[in-house]
Order: structure tokens, then sequence, then C-alpha cells
């Protein structure tokens, strides 16, 4: 028996690699898609662009405009003068938000009165809008708390004059100081590197295995092994194994690669990581499995892998956070593997988490993979027979 | 030509069915379920002071709708304790001088601890969490100042923040439109790349070969029956989207579908080169997965925005027809603009549908002789 799964296991391997295009595809995809999703997966807002439209051009706007200058978080792009200039560079899209100085600006604060700074966002992108408009907030009120601080020391001076001594005034004053906990620099790749990782072994095990095997189906040489001595478990295994040790060869190479290339830190244990992938890959090959039993062409089965993999992919957490959907939708995502597979490799990489805080997620794995490759291999033998 | 290409999709149920179920439940999933708006944010609070000043800037974080305080803790353990097991995301310390401070005029210290493992999530609470800080402060400072009870309390400058296209900031009235162009690539650049493929490993691409079809005619046969497929899944897209997600659509319908059409046409025909060249069909998925999805998903400003990447990722979605796709489509959506300022996008569209279209029957002559 053990002789026979050799067969195919070698069997397997030959047919993948015999072709170099195929030796290419088992390399090079999961590199690019570490590259491209490392590289462009940011949600990350370093500088904004804005639009400075100054109407009152006094000193104090001025002085405005370099607090947003030095904050280092925008980068002054236009500069228009006229309501139809601003409405063309927001409609263009060349700028996240336009920051406008009506007429007035320093007259009002020199009377002491409230005055306002109209910021406007392009809300096309909800996200980024959050962000720039957090930013543009916090300068304001920088600039207003050095407005007061200057109309304070005016007022103790002139206060100074008339009493003829010191006076002394308590003011109050709050900071906040942050500290952040596990990625301090806010660096989303940090936090999207890990989930690069999962997503690509999820795609490229689910997608192999089901493909491998409906094309034996396609071409008509799954009857052949059919008349073979071969037992459909023996046959399993030998088709799914490949598989396995493609699958972790493509996580050495693509956490490598993100350790090189993109610096991300490794809190964790590694051994951890590799146990925690393997218990992953019994639910990826099964559904894999499964996907081939449903579909009899390679197209069927590509777009039945796209139909699994999306709502697992989308509803892991990888970009849109849990704690985001509604409900019962939380729920749902308590049946899918990828979001534990997932949960584990953040907290491997990011705050070093040990099995003894993330053993409910391994369990999950262990239990999650156990049943769907059973019921997938049952499947798989009904549909042989 | 046509009329076979169709009748293979139709005789394959499945196929069909995925093929519209796929669009469906990714707008499903995208439109009701994810969301990076950030708020309700979990926030244990740590106070150490324990007097009225200390209790007056914990009822502002209360009292806003970005915060959602889940605990009040007497220690930091269980801030960590919450953190690790990812049920709570800011912790906000309040020392025990702080009113001391706050009273005598030195500078009173409010400490934010923040998860930052989802940055992106904790930047926005960050900004949050400041806001309501400097905030408070300030309006403490004026109170301060003014010169007696009964006076107008003001501060000297205050934003007033008004967000165009997207009043509310809802993720979902960008995300829906931006799909899609996700969507109907997968359609058509990865459908189609598997139908020539197929023919190649069936071998009945010779039966087709000794018939009198031209590569062109060839390929505009397997072109126009998944054009067909790509537009139900576009009016699939836009019901659902306009009708059941309530996503305000500004501009002009008939720009949108102009486009929409010749997008289309450019991605079905990068679907039928993709699979000229290769005649195994998991290399020519593989393949069309690489160059069609993943830079429609990612390099097309669909959720990243492209500003953010490095300059060579930048250089490479210039070359993304999704990305000019994505400009008119969120234009068209949310800024009710038309042709008048996105012609070039238009213009780059066409250009990218004929070249595509050029180079897939050349692929093809070349494998036929």
């Amino acid at each position: 028996m053990r002789q026979r799964i050799r067969r195919i296991v070698q069997k397997e391997f030959l047919q993948a690699l015999r072709e170099p295009r195929m030796r290419f595809m088992l390399l090079l995809p999961p590199l690019i898609q570490l590259l491209i999703f490392g590289y462009a997966a940011n949600l990350d807002v370093e500088s904004a662009r804005i639009a400075w439209m100054d109407e009152d051009r006094s000193p104090a706007s001025r002085e405005l405009l370099a607090e947003f200058q030095g904050s280092g978080r925008f980068m002054v792009a236009a500069e228009p003068r006229t309501e139809t200039g601003m409405q063309s560079v927001l409609d263009r899209g060349q700028v996240d938000a336009v920051i406008r100085v009506l007429p007035g600006f320093a007259r009002d604060i020199e009377r002491g009165r409230t005055t306002g700074v109209q910021v406007l966002l392009d809300g096309t992108n909800s996200n980024t809008a959050a962000i720039v408009s957090g930013y543009a907030t916090q300068t304001i009120a920088r600039y207003a708390g050095s407005v007061m601080a200057q109309q304070q020391r005016k007022k103790l001076v002139a206060g100074a004059e008339s009493a003829g001594g010191p006076v002394h005034v308590a003011l109050p004053q709050i900071t906040a100081q942050t500290r952040v906990w596990f990625n301090p620099d806010l660096r989303s790749r940090n936090y999207f590197i890990p989930g690069v990782i999962v997503n690509i072994i999820t795609l490229v095990t689910l997608s192999l295995t089901a493909m491998a095997i409906v094309r034996e189906k396609e071409i008509g040489t799954m009857e052949q092994l059919m008349v073979t001595p071969i037992r459909p478990a023996e046959l399993i295994l030998g088709k799914t194994l490949p598989f396995v040790l493609v699958g972790l060869w493509d996580m050495l190479l693509v956490l490598g690669a993100a350790l090189l290339v993109f610096h991300v830190p490794f809190a964790g244990s590694f051994p951890l990581l590799l146990f925690a992938a393997i218990l992953f890959l019994l639910s990826s090959l099964g559904a894999g499995l499964f996907i081939s039993t449903v579909s009899r062409t390679q197209q069927q089965a590509m777009m039945a892998t796209f139909l699994f993999f999306q709502p697992f992919f989308l509803l892991s957490g990888f970009t849109f956070p849990i704690r985001n959907m509604p409900e019962p939708v939380q729920w749902l995502t308590f049946l899918n593997p990828v979001r534990y597979f997932l949960e584990i490799v953040r907290g491997v990489f990011l705050k070093g988490s040990g099995a003894d805080t993330l053993w409910p997620e391994l369990a999950a794995l262990a239990l999650f993979g156990v049943t769907i490759l059973w019921l997938s291999v049952l499947r798989f033998h009904k549909h042989l027979e | 030509m046509a009329r076979k290409e169709l009748l293979h999709i139709v005789r394959d149920p499945r196929s069909l069915i995925a093929a519209l179920a796929l669009p469906l439940m990714m707008l499903l999933i995208f439109g009701y379920a994810l969301s990076l708006d950030v708020d309700r944010i979990p926030t244990i609070i740590y106070d150490l002071d324990h007097t009225p000043q200390s209790r007056d800037l914990i009822r502002e974080f209360r009292g806003s709708r970005y915060f959602d305080i889940i605990e009040e803790a007497t220690s930091y353990r269980p801030i960590e304790r919450e953190m690790d097991m990812r049920r709570c995301l800011l912790g906000v310390v309040l020392p025990p001088d702080y009113s001391r401070n706050l009273l005598s005029g030195k500078e009173a210290q409010v400490q934010l601890l923040l998860d930052g493992t989802d940055s992106n999530t904790a930047a926005i609470a960050l900004g949050y969490g400041e806001g309501v800080v400097q905030g408070y402060a300030l309006r403490l400072r004026a109170a301060a100042q003014s010169p007696g009870p009964g006076s107008v309390l003001h501060t000297p400058v205050e934003p007033r923040v008004r967000v165009w296209y997207n009043t509310d900031l809802i993720s979902r009235d960008y995300i829906v439109p931006g799909l899609i162009s996700v969507i109907l690539m997968i359609i058509a650049a990865l459908l189609t790349s598997l139908t020539i493929a197929r023919e190649w490993e069936n071998g009945t691409m010779e039966q087709l070969l000794s018939t009198p079809l031209r590569p062109a005619e060839m390929a505009l046969g397997k072109l126009s029956a998944y054009f067909l497929l790509g537009i139900v899944d576009m009016f699939l897209c836009l019901f659902v989207g306009i009708v059941i997600f309530d996503v305000p659509l500004k501009g002009s319908a008939i720009f949108l579908f102009v486009s929409s059409c010749v997008y289309l046409f450019g991605a079905l025909g990068w679907g039928v080169l993709v699979s000229a060249m290769n005649r195994n069909q998991l290399s020519a998925y593989q393949l069309g997965t690489l160059t069609s999805f993943l830079p429609a998903f990612l390099l097309s400003g669909f959720i990243y925005s492209i500003e953010n990447m490095p300059r060579v990722i930048q250089a490479i979605a210039l070359f993304v027809p999704a990305r000019y796709f994505i400009n008119i489509v969120k234009g068209v959506f949310l800024k009710g603009i038309g042709l008048e300022i996105l012609w070039f996008d238009f213009l780059l569209l066409v250009l990218y549908g004929a070249a595509v279209f050029y180079f897939a029957t050349r692929k093809l002559r070349q494998k036929v002789a």
C-alpha cells in the first residue's frame, strides 16, 4: 500500500514538475502575490494631498498653513483661488481635502470671535477621508491652542501692567500620551503581510488540488487510474500529499520573502506556525477535494474555487475587521477556518502569542480540518464508485 | 462560432450558475458584511485619580459614539488581557496626579493605549481619542480664560468639516461601485482564459482549425458569448447596488453602460490572449488570476489607494485597466461627473481594448500557423 501511494505521489510530482512552465507556476505566483499584496495592501495615509484655498491672505492664515506643512502629514498639491477651481480639483480627485480659510479669518481672531476653517473632504474613499479628517482637525486644534496661548500672554502682560506686578493664572493643559502596543509604528504592512501568507496558502492549495483532480477527469485519465489496483483511500492520499508539500513549501517561501523583503517583525515561535499551517492544510485540501467532486470541467472547478475562496477570504478579517460586521455575520465567521488560521498567524507574528493564548483557535482548526477532510473523502469515495 | 460557445455555456449549467452566483455573493458580502468604518471602539478606562475632574473627562469618552466603554478597570491587567484576546482596542489611563496637575496649571497627562495590530483601525481610533482629549482641553482653557461667569465661552479657531460626494462616509458607497470592476474582470478574463486552453487540452482545437474560421472571427466568436454573460452580470451588479444597497447613482447611466462595455471587451480580449498563450488550463488559470483578478483587486484603487504605493508599484498600476474603469465608476456614481472630466480614462480603456484584441488575434494566428 505504501508503495502504491508513493507511486502516485511520484506521478503527481513528475506531472507537476515535468513542464518548465508548471515548475515556474509553483514558484512565481506566490512570490508575485506576496510582492503585490505586500506593497499594495496598505490603508495608511502617509501624506494627505490637500488644496490650500486662502481667501484671507493674512499673517494668521499663513501661520495656519505653516502648521499644516510642518505637521508632515500634508502635502499642498493645489492652490485654487475660485470656487470652480476648488470644485475642479475635487472632481478630478487631485486632492483628498480642501482647506479653505474664509475672508475675515485674521480679523475674527483679533477680535476674539470664534472663526471657522473649512475642511472639505473628498468622501469617495471613506476610509482615507476619516483619517484625513482626523489629521486636519488635530492640526487646527493645535493651531487654536497656540493662538489661545498668545492671547493669554497678551492679557497677562496687560494685566501685569495695570496691576503693577506679576500675575499668575493657572491654565489647564491636558496632553494625550499615546502608546501603541504590538505594532508601534502603526504600519499596516505588518498587519497585512501575515494575512497575505494565509491568503496565498489557501488559494494555492485549494485551486491546485481541485484542478489537478478535475483535470484527470476531463482528459479521461481518471478511468485509467481506476482500473489499476489502487484503492480510493490510497488515491486520495497520493493525490493530496503532494499538495501538502506544495502548500508548506509555498508558506516557507513566502515567509522567507516576507521577513527578508518587508522586514515584518516575527515575535513568536516558528514550530507553532508550522503546526498551525499543517492543521489548516487539512481544511483547505479537504475543500479542494470537495470542489473536485462537484465539478466536471476545470472551468467549473475554477469558478467553484472562487465561489469558495471569496467568502472565506473576505469574512476572515483580512482587510475588513470582523468586529465591523453585522452580528449574524460575525457568528458565521466562527465557521470559517481561514479566520482561525489568520488569527494564529497574526498573533504569532505581531504579538508573539504562544499556544497558551491560541489554543482555542488551534483546536478549532483541528476540528474543522478533520471534519472537512473526512466529509470530502466520504463524498469523493461515493463519487468514484 | 458565438452560437457554439453560447451552447457550451448554456449546456454547462454549473458554470452558468457560478458565473451568476459569484457576483451576487460578492456583492452581498461586500455590501452587507464588510465595512472599514470605525465606531464603537471597545475601550477600557483605568482611572487612578478618582476626582470630579477625571470623571468629567471620562464622561466625554462615554458621550462619544466612537467609543464603547466595556469596562472600568482597577489595574493595567484587564487592559492587557482583553487586548491579547482582541476584545479591547483602546485603553484610557488617567494617572493619579491628573487633577492635581490640571488644577495647578501643570501639564496633565492622559495615557491612550492602543492595540496597533490592525493599524488602520488603530490610526482612526487614535485620531478620535486625541480629538476627544484635545477638544476637552480647549474647552477647559477657554473656560479658564473667560473673564467671568456669564461670558461666552469660545475657542479662537475651530474646524468645520464638510464631506463631499459621500457625505455620510459610508464605506459601502465606495466599495460597491468599485466591486463592479472586479467582478467583470473575474467573469470576463478568467472564464475566457480557460476556453481556448480547454480546446487545446481536449484536442478540439484541431477540429476548429480545419474549419475555414479566421483567428479574428474565432476570437470574436469566443468573446461575444462571454460578453453577453458579462453584460448580464453588470446589470445584476448595478441592480443590487442601486436597489438593495441604496448606493446613489449621481451621473449618467448611459455613460456608465458604454464604458462598462468597453472595459468588458478589453477584459475578454485579455482572457483570450492568456488562453492563446497557454495550452494547459491550470497554467492559464494561474496566469489569468495573476494578471487579471489580482491587479483588479489590488492595484486599481478599489480598496487600497494607489497614491500610497511605492513608485514601482504605481508604475505597474498605470497598466491596470481596472484602475481607469474604477475612476469612471466612482466618478459617475459618487461625484456625478461625466465624459468632460473622465474622457482620458475612457480613451485609455478604448485603447486598451483595441490593443489587447489585436494582440490576441495575432497570437491566435501564430498558434494556428
